[in-house]
């Protein structure tokens, strides 16, 4: 596989303030990139200097090969931008507005009619192209934006927070065109809608404060969130000692009385033993659940875990 | 290319507000009331003129003052039209659509340049008329008509780069007009300072925009006066590039 994006040691203060601190990574054809991370970690200053509108500090970026400082035009050719908010003039139609993006973007003639008309029919535009984008709601204006972004196929696609402001059912066809936007091409999004990720990434990046402090695949992250943690309740006193012993236990906390959390080794599912332990032991089971850990856990844990180290 | 497609956005948008069509409404109606005092005024020395050899004739005394009359319209309009071109792109963030096409900084630029020029052009061309309804009943100095037409389209040139630095700089489009006309004005008068005591200094003298319009629209067309429009227009725009140049750098 081709690896269409690299960032290299990328850094970028404003003043003394350091927003993006030493960040390096690569993404592949065909990857969709998650960027997670709370308000103000550098998530968009990361992806405006992907895009060649911020010159980072220290770093190198790469985009299909090309450096985004040295040879910038080669570099844009092959990215498509939609920035937090969207680049849209208000005073134009949808199809000028698109023509116009699509002549920006150097395609010919001949390809821009059927490129916006792509790229209307992709985004649910295909009735407002008369519009003035004015008058457009903020979910068609995102629409127009996200359009606005794909319409010249480029390889590389970055997206910062592309559904804010839709609705429930036109998120799902986003989340959609963005599983099939990622087979031919790199997508990139931010977004702190963390099912989102889940739901159409392939790769997710956590960044906190400058700092990227996940990198994993989504794949690696849902067995990161399979349970390690069972909860156990008893009509009866469980004798604590006994569950101890038991082997991949880690530590067992008493939640309420007869209610305990018992914490385990990943990879081993201890039900059977402990469901077992209790009926011969006479405890009078009444509740056995593994718990599972959700995104929301592991980025609070991930971001959290940043804070104690400073 | 790339700065014909932007140019083309840009006239497009000026031509979808009003701003752009009152101010060609209202410079055609000031200017035409001037060309017809002028008119009057020609008519009523005329008698007096036929007498003296080598007078005045009707290209200096109608269409030149014209001109100079335009010349200071264009200084009140010019700031007008240049306030937004790049100011506001950035405050509605539209200039990062422009940063992340493939274009380079120094063709958004030239395209503004050329979508306002474009503009100035079609003032210019509806102020021409004016003087040229005169060949229905006389004769002009066409020579000297077109070092007019030249000096004003030099001077537009400039008031226009000029006008885009000061958009480039400043934050709010109402501080880039008042900015840019305050910079015209100094450069229209600043050879004012000394010039009745008879000892002007000849730098100022060689800076103040007015000497070399003046110079042009007396038909004298002279290297010196084209050289300083040509490096007026080149300096702002390359500023205005650096300094659109530096938003990527910023803070």
């Amino acid at each position: 596989m081709s690896t269409l994006i690299e960032v290299k040691n990328l850094s970028r203060q404003f003043g003394a303030l350091c927003v993006v601190d030493d960040v390096t990574f690569s993404l592949d054809k065909g990857e969709v990139l998650g960027f997670l991370g709370p308000n103000g970690a550098g998530k968009s200053t990361t992806m405006k200097m992907i895009c060649g509108n911020l010159t980072p500090t220290v770093g190198e970026i790469k985009i299909g090969g090309y450096d985004i400082i040295d040879q910038p035009k080669l570099a844009k050719a092959e990215l498509g931008f939609l920035p937090e908010i969207p680049p849209l003039y208000p005073d134009l139609t949808v199809d000028e507005f698109l023509f116009y993006c699509a002549k920006l973007h150097g395609l010919k003639n001949t390809a821009i009619k059927k490129a916006v008309e792509q790229g209307k029919e992709k985004c649910g535009l295909s009735d407002t192209g008369s519009r003035l984008i004015t008058n457009l709601s903020k979910g068609y204006q995102q629409r127009v934006g996200i359009a606005q972004a794909i319409l010249h196929s480029p390889s590389v696609i970055i997206l910062d927070e592309p559904t804010v402001g839709l609705d429930p059912i036109q998120i799902l066809e986003i989340r959609q065109l963005i599983r099939e936007l990622g087979q031919q091409h790199s997508v990139i999004l931010s977004t702190h809608i963390l099912p989102e990720v889940q739901q159409s990434c392939s790769r997710v990046q956590i960044i906190h404060q400058g700092k990227l402090v996940l990198n994993e695949s989504v794949e690696g992250l849902t067995q990161q969130m399979s349970s390690s943690s069972l909860i156990l309740r008893c009509r009866q006193q469980a004798d604590i000692n006994t569950l101890q012993n038991l082997a991949h236990v880690d530590t067992i906390d008493t939640l309420e009385p007869y209610r305990y959390r018992i914490h385990h080794a990943q990879d081993v599912n201890l039900a059977e033993v402990i469901a077992e332990l209790a009926v011969n032991k006479g405890w009078g089971l009444l509740e056995l659940t593994p718990e599972k850990h959700d995104m929301e856990h592991i980025f609070l844990s991930m971001t959290q875990q940043a804070d104690n180290n400073e | 290319m790339n700065s014909f497609i932007i140019a083309s956005r840009e006239l497009r948008s000026l031509f979808l507000s009003p701003l752009a069509w009152t101010m060609l409404g209202v410079t055609q109606l000031i200017l035409a009331y001037m060309f017809l005092t002028q008119i009057d005024y020609y008519l009523t020395i005329q008698p007096k003129l036929v007498g003296i050899p080598g007078a005045p004739g009707v290209t200096d005394l109608i269409v030149a003052p014209l001109f100079g009359n335009s010349a200071i319209i264009l200084l009140l309009i010019t700031p007008l039209l240049t306030m937004r071109v790049i100011s506001d792109e950035r405050r509605n963030k539209t200039i990062s659509l422009l940063f992340s096409a493939p274009i380079s900084i120094t063709e958004i630029v030239l395209g503004k340049f050329l979508a306002i020029f474009a503009f100035l052009l079609i003032i210019l061309f509806s102020i021409a008329l004016m003087p040229l309804s005169l060949l229905t009943v006389g004769d002009l100095d066409i020579g000297k008509l077109a070092a007019c037409l030249l000096a004003m389209a030099l001077l537009m040139a400039s008031f226009n780069a000029l006008g885009l630095y000061m958009s480039a700089i400043a934050s709010q489009p109402t501080v880039a007009a008042v900015g840019s006309f305050g910079a015209l004005l100094l450069l229209w008068i600043i050879d004012w300072a000394g010039s009745n005591s008879g000892n002007s200094s000849s730098l100022f003298e060689y800076i103040s925009i007015m000497r070399h319009f003046e110079n042009l629209l007396r038909g004298l067309i002279n290297t010196t006066d084209i050289i300083y429009f040509i490096l007026f227009i080149a300096s702002f725009l390359i500023l205005s590039i650096r300094r659109l140049d530096n938003d990527r750098l910023q803070k």
